[in-house]
């Protein structure tokens, strides 16, 4: 994700590895597959495969939402760090 | 199913279909910049559409009709198996989270209107761009022609087009209509045309869907009888297979196949051309980044979507044909009216994604095989009228597809396209972050995949097909069963590195790089990144 420096500074950065992982959280909740192929608990009648990832939907909304603040932070920060300049 | 037509749906439907209509003509003026014969305006929308817009027509774009038709039908044949479509759309925002803002930069830098204009600017290789733009088209086809499938779906269940026994013309004659009319509001408003049409398709869905989610399960007795009823009907041995008919949990040996048909779908989803179409429609990075985190919205919608499949299943809905089932199942649990809402939702968002195909495809077969190959110097204006002429070739091909052939051929089409589409991801996705790749490496690692996925894809058999019987094969070396696209973009990968390094020892040439790392992050604003691109930029900066 960030093995590309857009301008010449310290490339990851703490606010970057969390963003990171916010992304990649996902990936490894959804391709894991036996952690979640069960029916039990029943959430209002739909077995647990199905409302878990459904709530899975929700959750990484919430965590690219996350990133994307942070990311908005970040880059902020480094325009602000350049003097403000675009470019 | 009953017989003869169901009039009040029907008027419904019709109803509907002509609000549609009129709104696809009057799109042309909607937001109409000056210089409407550049390819930018018509292909595009002019590049101006902001957040909402741009969540509207790319959900119109991505959720098609055949979705919403297959996804409840694959959990209505096979259960568990065909819930992949959900971690599937789940994964695919905090992936291009991180690279299509890159690709939107670049693009609106150098004035790039497909994908394959940015692989040709970034690795300097005709041929590359070429096979991206081919690799585009195959498989944006097949796509377009199922979306006559699901507004067939939908007519048939409804009464119109006839038993087996009428003739051919008549009983085609509805879907002839319906596409004409497509055909002829997307030659003269392009993109403009399905983002205003977006808006109605999917606030009907979503109406659809928040009553279908509510009304069926009160009718049928609540979750707990609809999949406990399910689960009693996938227990049952399947004659043809001598196996159960599905399960309610994918089984030890298929999560393999769940878990890498939803990535290797994920990874595919953003390098379809209609999906690139819709983004660079936006008008700034900020738009698509906040797009991905209010996206997902249609992947809620889309696990509901799913469960209308085991509501068919209590609903004792019995259809040969799967594609069937859920429009089969509107008619019986729904008010005749409101049958012909969710049809008219139904066939609205065949529409949609058609009509962004078309122009997709037809942007790709304009900037990179007539403008690179055939007519170098042509105009911003002669571009758009080759685009505007190939965009309805492309549907009157769709038609003549889905007229002529079996309807599997377009399905087993589609499950190749979506199998070939991923192998253009190094090139693609692989440029916007390095230029690294040699561009001959890249050129064989796609060929390589193409042909892998393509060999393995037609030796899977089926208890009904031969061949292109399924998506998922046994993964060599691992031995699991897996999803056939994700196991060719391996070898894509993997071929592309081995031959980077060799062609790199040899000093191959390598192309000319016209993007500069500052291209990659700029932002509408900045210098060179005009809001309103000027004219000139838009087919004359390479």
């Amino acid at each position: 994700m960030s093995h590309t420096p857009e301008v010449g500074r310290a490339v990851v950065t703490p606010m970057r590895v969390v963003i990171a992982l916010c992304l990649v959280a996902p990936f490894v909740a959804m391709l894991w597959v036996g952690s979640y192929a069960r029916t039990g608990p029943a959430f209002i009648g739909i077995p647990f495969f199905y409302w878990y990832q459904m709530a899975w939907v929700l959750i990484s909304t919430a965590l690219t939402m996350v990133a994307y603040k942070l990311w908005q932070r970040d880059q902020r920060a480094r325009s602000a760090a350049k003097g403000g300049a675009s470019q | 199913m009953k017989d003869g037509v169901n009039g009040v749906a029907l008027a419904v439907f019709i109803l509907f279909f002509l609000a549609v209509t009129v709104m696809g003509f009057l799109a042309a003026r909607w937001r109409k910049a000056e210089n409407e014969h550049s390819l930018d305006e018509w292909g595009l929308g002019g590049r101006s559409f902001g957040t909402w817009i741009t969540w509207f027509l790319l959900g119109g774009d991505l959720y098609t009709a055949y979705t919403f038709v297959a996804v409840p039908a694959a959990i209505y044949a096979a259960g568990a198996a065909g819930f992949f479509a959900v971690p599937y759309t789940i994964l695919v925002y905090p992936l291009i989270f991180t690279f299509l803002p890159r690709l939107w930069s670049v693009s609106h830098r150098h004035g790039y209107v497909t994908t394959s204009d940015f692989v040709r600017g970034r690795f300097g290789s005709k041929g590359l761009s070429l096979a991206v733009a081919l690799t585009g088209i195959l498989a944006t086809m097949p796509y377009i022609a199922l979306q006559l499938v699901g507004i067939q779906a939908v007519l048939d269940v409804m009464g119109v087009g006839g038993g087996e026994n009428t003739n051919w013309f008549i009983k085609d004659l509805p879907l002839l209509i319906a596409f004409g009319v497509l055909a002829a509001y997307t030659y003269s408003s392009g993109l403009r045309a399905p983002a205003l049409i977006a808006f109605v398709k999917d606030t009907l869905i979503y109406i659809v869907i928040a009553v279908a989610i509510i009304y069926i399960p009160i009718k049928l007795g609540g979750f707990d009888d609809i999949f406990a009823k399910a689960g009693d009907a996938f227990s049952q041995t399947n004659p043809a297979t001598g196996a159960p008919r599905g399960a309610l949990t994918p089984p030890e040996a298929g999560q393999w196949t769940y878990a890498t048909l939803a990535l290797g779908s994920a990874l595919a989803l953003f390098m379809y051309p209609h999906s690139i179409t819709a983004t660079l429609s936006s008008k700034s990075r900020e738009v698509i980044r906040r797009n991905t985190t209010i996206l997902p919205l249609y992947s809620l919608m889309l696990g509901l979507l799913a469960l209308l499949g085991f509501m068919a299943i209590a609903a004792g809905i019995k259809v040969q044909n799967g594609q069937l089932a859920i429009p089969q199942l509107f008619e019986t649990m729904f008010p005749d009216w409101f049958a012909g809402v969710a049809f008219a939702a139904i066939g609205i968002g065949a529409l949609v994604p058609a009509a962004i195909m078309s122009i997709a495809a037809a942007n790709l077969f304009t900037r990179n095989i007539y403008k690179d190959f055939i007519r170098p110097d042509a105009t911003p204006a002669q571009e758009t009228k080759v685009s505007k002429l190939v965009s309805l070739l492309v549907k009157v091909g769709a038609l003549a597809f889905v007229l002529t052939m079996d309807k599997t051929v377009a399905i087993n089409f589609q499950l190749l396209g979506g199998i070939w589409i991923l192998q253009t991801f190094p090139a693609l996705v692989g440029g916007l972050f390095t230029r690294w790749f040699h561009r001959w490496a890249l050129l064989a690692g796609w060929a390589v995949g193409m042909v892998y996925g393509t060999v393995a894809a037609y030796g899977v058999a089926s208890p009904t097909q031969k061949h292109f019987g399924g998506s998922a094969k046994e993964i060599p070396g691992i031995g699991e069963i897996g999803y056939i696209g994700l196991t060719a973009f391996v070898l894509n990968v993997v071929v592309t590195v081995v031959l980077t390094f060799v062609l790199k020892a040899v000093k191959a040439p390598d192309g000319v790089d016209e993007t500069k790392p500052e291209d990659y992050t700029a932002d509408a604003g900045d210098p060179g990144v005009q809001v309103e691109l000027p004219p000139a930029t838009a087919g004359t900066s390479h």
